[in-house]
Formats: C-alpha cells, sequence, structure tokens
C-alpha cells in the first residue's frame, strides 16, 4: 500500500478537508482548515479538486517519507519551504509542486510567520470520511486518521501509488499572508450586553493573540471589555469567528473546532472573508478589529472567492519535473 | 412572543424568541428549525436549536443574511409547523452508590434522602432542550425544583462515559468520557453517541427522557447487550 510515513509529526498535524456540515445540532462541531485558502490553493497546485483530504500543520511541519513509487506534493500557506533530505538535498519553496520518488525523505519546519500550512497531495489522502467529512476533531476523536493527530511511525495511506511524470506548476505570486491586516468583523449578536465604551474600547484598541490559542480558539489579550449585563446568558450558538468575551473581559475569537454552543455574550463576529487571516495570526501578532456592516462583509466575501478562482486560473508552469 | 434576528456574521442568522429557558420558547424554536429544514431554502447549510433561539447556518456565496431572513419571516408567518408527535425514550439509569459519586451530597446539599433524589429524578418526563457542550450532550430540563444546585466548585478533570448528571433546572448524560462541573447521581448502560450510527446521537432536540432505574446486575447485561449490539433503547412515539 502507498504512503507517506511519518518521521517526526511536527507538534499538531492533522488531516482537513473544506470540514464536516449537517451535525452541529448534535454538538459535532465542522472543524476543517484554519485557512481554508491555503488548502484550496495547495490541492490546485497538485490538480485535486479543492477539498481532497491534505494535511494541515500548525507551528511546525512534520518529516515524512515517501512510500509508493512517487507522489506530488505542494505546500502552501507559509513562508517555509519543503526540505529534501535525501538524494539531491534541496529546498523547494512554497506555492509549487514537485515530484519526488520512493524513499526520499522530506521535511517542513518552522512555519516562521504564519500559523498554519497545507500539504496537498496528488490524488490526496486515503482517508475514508466519518459523518460526511475526512477532517480530523481531534477533541471528538472523529475523522481523519484515527481521530488524532499524527504521531511519529504513522504510515498515512495515498491514493495514488504513482504519478505521471510533467511539469510542475507554481502560484503566479505568493500567498498574501496578510499578516497585518486588520480584522473585518459584524458587530453583534449581544453588542448590547457590552457598554458603550466596551464597544469603542474593542474597536480601538490593539489585542495580542495569547499562547492560548489552537483550533478551538484564539484568546486575546489586551484592554478588558466591560459587561453591561453579565456575563453569563443564556446559551445560544456559535459561529467560526464568533468573539466571545468572558467574565475576564478578554475576548476569545472562536476557530474551527469551536463548541456548536455557548454561554458568554458575543460581542462581534469575524467576517468569513477574514477567518484564514485569523486563522494564520501567531501568537505574539497583533489585531485589530475594525467593524463592517453585513453588505460590506457580503461584498468582501464574493471578492475574495473571485480573486481566489483568479488564483487558481493564473497558476503556471513552473518548468519541467524535479 | 417577540421574535428577534440577530447578526452571527456573514455565515448564520440567529433567530431568538427568548431571554430565559423556558419551554414554550423551546417548542417554537425546535417548530422553527422543522419548518426551515422541510423549507430547503437556498445557501441553508444546517440548523441549530438552543434554549432561547435558532441558529440558521448558511453558505454566504448562495444566499444572503437579508434575503435568508425574509424566507426565514415568511415561515414564521405561514403558521405552520404545529406540534409534532414526540419520541419518548426510556433510558435505563442505575442510580447505586457505586455509579452516583455524587448522590449522597446532592441528598445532604438539598435535604432529601437518596430515595427521594432518585424517586425525583426517575418519575420526570424530561425535554431535551439542546444538544452541545461536547458530541451528543443533552441537556434536559426541567429538574423538579427540589433538585435544583449550582454547578460544583471544582469541576472534574474527566468525568466517565454514560454518568447521569445534574446542575440547575437541567440533567444530562454525559456521552463521551470529557471534563465535567455537573454532580453525578446515577450512570447509563447506553450508548449516547455512536459514529458507527448514520445519525451518531441517539437522542434529538425536542426528544422527551424517562430515567427507569435498574440494579447493578441489570447495568451489567445491558451492558454487555450493549457491547453485543444486542440492546434497543425502549422508545415509542407520543402526542406532544
Amino acid at each position: 500500500m502507498q504512503t507517506l510515513e511519518v518521521i517526526a509529526p511536527g507538534p499538531y498535524t492533522t488531516v482537513q478537508d473544506l470540514g464536516r456540515v449537517g451535525y452541529q445540532d448534535i454538538g459535532v462541531p465542522a472543524s476543517g482548515p484554519l485557512d481554508r485558502i491555503s488548502l484550496r490553493l495547495a490541492n490546485a497546485l497538485v490538480g485535486n479538486p479543492p477539498g481532497t483530504p491534505a494535511l494541515e500543520m500548525l507551528l511546525l511541519g512534520p518529516t515524512l517519507k515517501v512510500m509508493a513509487e512517487s507522489v506530488r506534493i505542494a505546500l502552501v500557506g507559509c513562508n517555509a519551504g519543503i526540505e529534501i533530505r535525501s538524494g539531491d538535498a534541496r529546498t523547494v519553496p512554497a506555492g509549487r509542486s514537485l515530484r519526488l520518488a520512493q524513499g526520499e525523505i522530506f521535511r517542513i519546519g518552522a512555519l516562521r510567520d504564519s500559523v498554519c500550512a497545507y500539504l496537498a497531495i496528488e490524488g490526496g489522502l486515503d482517508i475514508s470520511s466519518v459523518l460526511g467529512s475526512a477532517s480530523t476533531y481531534v477533541r471528538g476523536a472523529i475523522g481523519g486518521f484515527h481521530g488524532r493527530r499524527l504521531r511519529a511511525g504513522d504510515v498515512v495511506p495515498l491514493k495514488l501509488a504513482s504519478v505521471d511524470v510533467r511539469g510542475e506548476c507554481a502560484l503566479s505570486r505568493p500567498l498574501d499572508l496578510a499578516l497585518d491586516q486588520p480584522i473585518r468583523v459584524v458587530l453583534g449578536p449581544q453588542a448590547d450586553y457590552f457598554t458603550d465604551g466596551a464597544v469603542k474600547t474593542f474597536l480601538a484598541s490593539d489585542y495580542t493573540v495569547s499562547p492560548q490559542a489552537d483550533r478551538m480558539g484564539y484568546r486575546l489579550e489586551g484592554p478588558a471589555l466591560a459587561h453591561a449585563k453579565g456575563y453569563d446568558i443564556v446559551s445560544d450558538g456559535i459561529v467560526t469567528g464568533s468573539i466571545q468575551v468572558p467574565g475576564s473581559g478578554l475576548p476569545i475569537v472562536l476557530m474551527v473546532d469551536h463548541q456548536t454552543i455557548g454561554g458568554y455574550p458575543k460581542i462581534a463576529t469575524v467576517i468569513s472573508a477574514d477567518i484564514p487571516v485569523v486563522g494564520r495570526r501567531r501568537s505574539g501578532r497583533q489585531i485589530r478589529f475594525v467593524a463592517v456592516d453585513m453588505p460590506e462583509a457580503e461584498l468582501l466575501r464574493k471578492e475574495q472567492e473571485a480573486a481566489l478562482s483568479v488564483s487558481v486560473s493564473r497558476i503556471v508552469r513552473a518548468g519541467p519535473s524535479e | 412572543m417577540n421574535v428577534r434576528f440577530l447578526s452571527a456574521g456573514d455565515t448564520a442568522v440567529i433567530v431568538e424568541f427568548g431571554e430565559r429557558i423556558d419551554r414554550l420558547v423551546s417548542d417554537r424554536v425546535l417548530r422553527l428549525s422543522t419548518l426551515v429544514r422541510a423549507a430547503n431554502l437556498p445557501g441553508v447549510i444546517e440548523t441549530v436549536p438552543t434554549f432561547r433561539s435558532l441558529m440558521v447556518h448558511y453558505d454566504p456565496l448562495a444566499t444572503d443574511g437579508a434575503s435568508l431572513t425574509v424566507a426565514i419571516e415568511n415561515l414564521l408567518d405561514s403558521g405552520r409547523g404545529e406540534a409534532q408527535p414526540v419520541k419518548l425514550w426510556r433510558i435505563p439509569a442505575c442510580y447505586a452508590a457505586s455509579h452516583a459519586p455524587d448522590l449522597a451530597e446532592v441528598a445532604q446539599r438539598t435535604g432529601l434522602s437518596t430515595a427521594e433524589v432518585v424517586g425525583l429524578h426517575s418519575s420526570a418526563r424530561f425535554h431535551i432542550y439542546m444538544i452541545g457542550f461536547v458530541p451528543g450532550y443533552p441537556y434536559m430540563g426541567d429538574l423538579p425544583a427540589p433538585l435544583v444546585l449550582p454547578r460544583r466548585a471544582d469541576p472534574r478533570v474527566r468525568v466517565p462515559a454514560g454518568s447521569i448528571a445534574i446542575a440547575t433546572n437541567m440533567t444530562a448524560i454525559y456521552p463521551l468520557e470529557s471534563p465535567g462541573g455537573w454532580h453525578l447521581i446515577g450512570a447509563t448502560p447506553i450508548r449516547l453517541f455512536d459514529l458507527r450510527r448514520p445519525r451518531p446521537a441517539l437522542l434529538s432536540p425536542g426528544d422527551a427522557v424517562r430515567f427507569e432505574p435498574i440494579a447493578v446486575s441489570e447495568f451489567d447485561s445491558i451492558r454487555a447487550a450493549v457491547a453485543a449490539d444486542a440492546y434497543q433503547v425502549p422508545c415509542e412515539t407520543i402526542a406532544a
């Protein structure tokens, strides 16, 4: 069976596709990638449909050995490259595809500026769907590779035993990681649970991503926000991007593995176009929030999708196969 | 009853029927959930009922918040979605001291005997308001007033799967081992969440639940039957 063998897993490497839908009413979160744009571009570079299961790595990538006749891979979402350690040792930058042969070992080191990056494999990982998705929800041990992050010694099955020799592909320009871009939000659903001053503070302050950030949520440090009507509400629904404010007054941006319901007031919601931007933002970096209205949020998402289609259509031949 | 539409960004709308935990509010939430699902509105991905509101998740590339709000308002005005029959589950519950680490403390804090606590808990018919916290975790109410206690001051890091718990005016069953701050007054041998089922959660929002007291020996025999896939939780359909 054709596989990738995990020599070193990296701190948090999981299988993700575009996420799981239809089970939030029984408490199963959508999961999926922190940065769906990078996942889609990585898949496009190796010729896969956008939601093909790939590896998401956080902070530091894995070291993997090719246990197939040949594979084609691409990395997107970070400034780091793929270091090939066997044979003709070299580093291939993110944003282009390459073909590797049986026995070759490659490593993705520290992602440097970004939290997350995606390694797509032509044909995809051979991971069966659970509840309609290959995405891993580690807390509930649902989906992905045995419901968990990868460990050393794992062998992750691949769909294809070999890939054709052909010209390799590259993004026509590097992905803009938007590491300092303000994050756009729509106020609500419980902005009225905060004092007017708190809403102003929220929109006028620099917050810092705290080290307590994971796929469930990114905790922020900065000015505390005063609740006007207490911090315990009767639970209601949560979306990816909900910014809840517990008793500490410090906001938490809920991300893809968030609980489906929660009992803290939510001052605002990150617009869907900016979820990947939050997803990439590392602890220690700043976040400044800017309020937009719904029509603008919807327009921004549509523009982003159009730009993404353009990026995919402008993928260029990067020369002969390596 | 006042209905409010709240913004949850460009991927969900919230239809809020109240700000309290209330059966009438819950019934309206669940009725709208059924209506929205049946209507197959363009762009709607899924609905999540909670105590007081319905969250409707949508694809912002297939619809927009304003159109969806109008479509949901029309469903609300249509007056359809009258009371549906309800599934009533009879869940075997072992309240023996060995399976109920907090039962004695609950009895002491409520001024009841353990038998009275068990009697009250197993004679009530509970309504499932919503499912969440962890996959398959049912929030059921309302607990008889004498059993109402705040959550534990020191939440447990690990609560075993199958634990039956109470806190505030709710009762629940832990479907998976997880952290938890509720009082554990019993245990059930059944599986609440099983990924081998097409719909992995046994229970759904809107279902009714009764707890049927069983002895330790029955707990063991039912657990063995569950492990062998040879047990079905008793369930009947009743008028709402």
